[in-house]
């Protein structure tokens, strides 16, 4: 289990999390939603160890994450940043070997090109993978990254064998992952993560898309000015209610029975959104 | 992208044909090709100047000092060889190499391909030091053609270089972390005050001095010898040797150093190696030959060109190529005006520019 207990991040008297409590077992995928600057991020920084909390804990498997070196992290968690700055001109199947770094010395090994080549297979993009990156879409770009931080976590009996439970759970950590992807692959992308859920890994993914969370995500953390507004199933945490303290937006939800959930829709007459006058 | 989640049909490693990525970045051809190539231009270029010794005599002598009595050796050729061309050969091999590799590990570290060891003021550091030594004038340098001399000179270049480092490194370090743009912007103002350092110095120099001063800020290897090879020998292959031990971390680095935390990268201990590696190698070869220009920019950036840009690849192929560039350099500067040298700044500058130029240009144009 990855948990953060009692987060409080505050820097420079900003107080950007305010007590924040937030636990992903294997086998789930946690959405954390909330308005621009509520705090998402700055929670999954927490997760990742790439912020230390003011306050706080952040255990992975009962033990406080800071203990763990920065390989044993790799191996057991992965992060899809929200952007992907790159210097230089690497070719996508350089970058997602990049993926396995953690796992090998020097050169990689025949399971480490393997374990790549699977990785693209998976996210659609084999055929590029001899472009260099910066040449691509945004949307093929956030596809290679994708294929990174799979082969990143992955091993081989893992490949091999996918009924085999993982030897140890392993978390993936997404931030606003379907950014720039079209309507499809944005599917595909939260298709993957709910499969490798099921496959024992953990998944905490900030999410703007509040149906793509009613559809995928097995529980939901609603986040406003660095507070926990209200922790749960998507169907009982997103309601008109909530979605309105939280985004200051009416919304209807509407439940249709052919549908597998209900369906949040913005609703246009009642527009309270204080919107700054332009200029 | 499959969303099923049974693996797909082709786990084994795929065929060679396609995984057109690994011709690209699997760069042993390219610093094979390379180390052959070094090797055939130190050969040929140790037997060029103003004793003319060919090819087969150069081997003889070589294979004479291994050991190996293979026909009769002319004294003079020999001599030469041992005590004059070696020497140098070896030294602008070396210099070459470091300043190749630091260059490329430096572009690698600010993750851009414009930074070179200069910038964070390695390279000013250590020439300020060397003029201010030349123009004042301390009681070791009034012979500054004695070894003792070279020496000083030399130490005080290499003293110049660490102490510039230290100070861009530690002003750019805030809450225990080096920031990296910080780092540039004072490596700018530090090479600023150098500069006019340099100057106020120039200006109370006098003639002999001047010239002195502008020979060493242009580089040379013509102090080069067994005993300078001896000091500097081991400074100059511990970089050369390390860095590529690097690769890994430098690529995961080029994806930001938050994202190579991630991917379990020890982002300060990276760039502490980096950056002492670099400054022993470069502090080094400034003080052994002076400043030569062009070789830390443009030697890596010429390697990205033609094999992508892996680490693994491009701080090898550096050091190659950039031993390869000094050592023909080298030869030019002394046989073109002989029996007086040129400074090889100049050469490096002349002919580099423009190769680089033309590369650029049609590297530009063959991309998709």
């Amino acid at each position: 289990m990855l948990e953060a207990q009692h987060i409080t991040c505050q820097i420079n008297r900003k107080i950007l999390l305010d007590d924040v409590s937030l636990a992903v077992r294997p086998g789930e995928l946690v959405a954390v939603v909330g308005a621009n600057g509520a705090g998402k991020s700055t929670l999954l920084k927490t997760f990742s160890r790439e912020l230390t909390p003011t306050q706080g804990l952040v255990l992975l498997d009962k033990k406080p994450i800071r203990g763990f070196s920065a390989l044993e992290l790799a191996r057991r968690r992965a992060v899809l940043a929200q952007q992907n700055p790159l210097a230089f001109e690497f070719s996508v199947y350089e970058l997602v070997m990049m993926g396995r770094y953690p796992h090998f010395d020097g050169h990689p090994r025949p399971e480490d090109h393997a374990i790549v080549a699977y990785a693209l297979e998976r996210t659609g993009i084999l055929h590029l993978s001899g472009r260099a990156v910066p040449t691509l879409s945004g949307g093929e770009q956030q596809r290679v990254h994708l294929a990174k931080i799979l082969a990143q976590l992955m091993d081989v009996d893992e490949m091999n064998q996918p009924e085999v439970p993982l030897r140890q759970p392993k978390y993936l950590l997404l931030d606003e992952p379907t950014t720039g992807l079209d309507f499809y692959y944005q599917h595909s992308l939260l298709e993957v993560a709910s499969g490798l859920t099921r496959r024992g890994y953990g998944v905490i993914a900030i999410l703007h898309d509040l149906n793509l969370v009613m559809q995928y995500a097995d529980k939901v953390l609603l986040l406003k000015e660095g507070k926990a507004l209200a922790f749960g199933k998507p169907v009982s945490v997103l309601t008109a209610d909530s979605i309105f303290k939280a985004f200051h937006l009416s919304v209807q939800i509407i439940h249709q029975p052919e549908l597998d959930g209900p369906l949040i829709v913005h609703t246009r007459q009642t527009v309270p959104v204080p919107f700054p006058s332009p200029i | 992208m499959q969303t099923d989640l049974t693996p797909p049909v082709t786990t084994q490693p795929l065929p060679q044909a396609s995984r057109p990525g690994l011709s690209r970045s699997s760069g042993w051809w390219l610093n094979g090709l390379l180390a052959v190539l070094l090797i055939v231009v130190m050969i040929w270029s140790v037997g060029i100047g103003a004793v003319s010794i060919p090819i087969p005599d150069v081997l003889a002598i070589l294979l004479k000092q291994m050991g190996w009595e293979v026909g009769v050796v002319e004294t003079q050729q020999e001599t030469v060889l041992t005590v004059i061309r070696l020497p140098r050969i070896l030294l602008g091999v070396l210099v070459g190499a470091v300043l190749g590799i630091s260059g490329a590990a430096i572009q690698g570290l600010f993750r851009n391909p414009l930074a070179d060891p200069g910038l964070i003021g390695i390279s000013s550091g250590a020439s300020v030091m060397a003029v201010l030594m030349i123009v004042l004038q301390l009681r070791v340098f009034s012979d500054l053609s004695s070894l003792s001399g070279l020496y000083a000179l030399s130490l005080a270049a290499f003293a110049g270089a660490v102490g510039t480092t230290l100070l861009v490194y530690t002003l750019a370090r805030k809450n225990g972390r080096t920031v990296v743009s910080t780092m540039l912007l004072v490596g700018v103002a530090i090479n600023v005050f150098c500069e006019a350092l340099r100057g106020l110095m120039m200006y109370l120099a006098d003639d002999a001095q001047l010239r002195a001063i502008s020979y060493w800020s242009l580089g040379s290897l013509g102090g080069a010898s067994w005993e300078v090879l001896q000091v500097a020998t081991p400074f100059l292959l511990v970089p050369v040797l390390l860095m590529p031990r690097l690769s890994k971390s430098m690529n995961a680095f080029a994806l930001g150093e938050s994202q190579a935390g991630h991917l379990g990268v020890d982002v300060s201990k990276l760039k502490r190696n980096v950056v002492i590696l670099a400054t022993l190698g470069v502090g080094v070869a400034v003080a052994v030959s002076g400043v030569i220009g062009f070789i830390g920019l443009v030697i890596p950036h010429l390697i990205r060109l033609v094999s992508g840009a892996n680490h693994r690849t491009v701080l090898p192929g550096s050091a190659l190529l950039g031993a390869i560039v000094l050592t023909l350099s080298d030869l030019v500067a002394r046989t073109l005006v002989a029996p007086a040298e040129l400074p090889i700044g100049i050469i490096t500058g002349m002919i580099g520019a423009p190769t680089f130029l033309f590369m650029l240009v049609r590297g530009a144009g063959e991309k998709p």
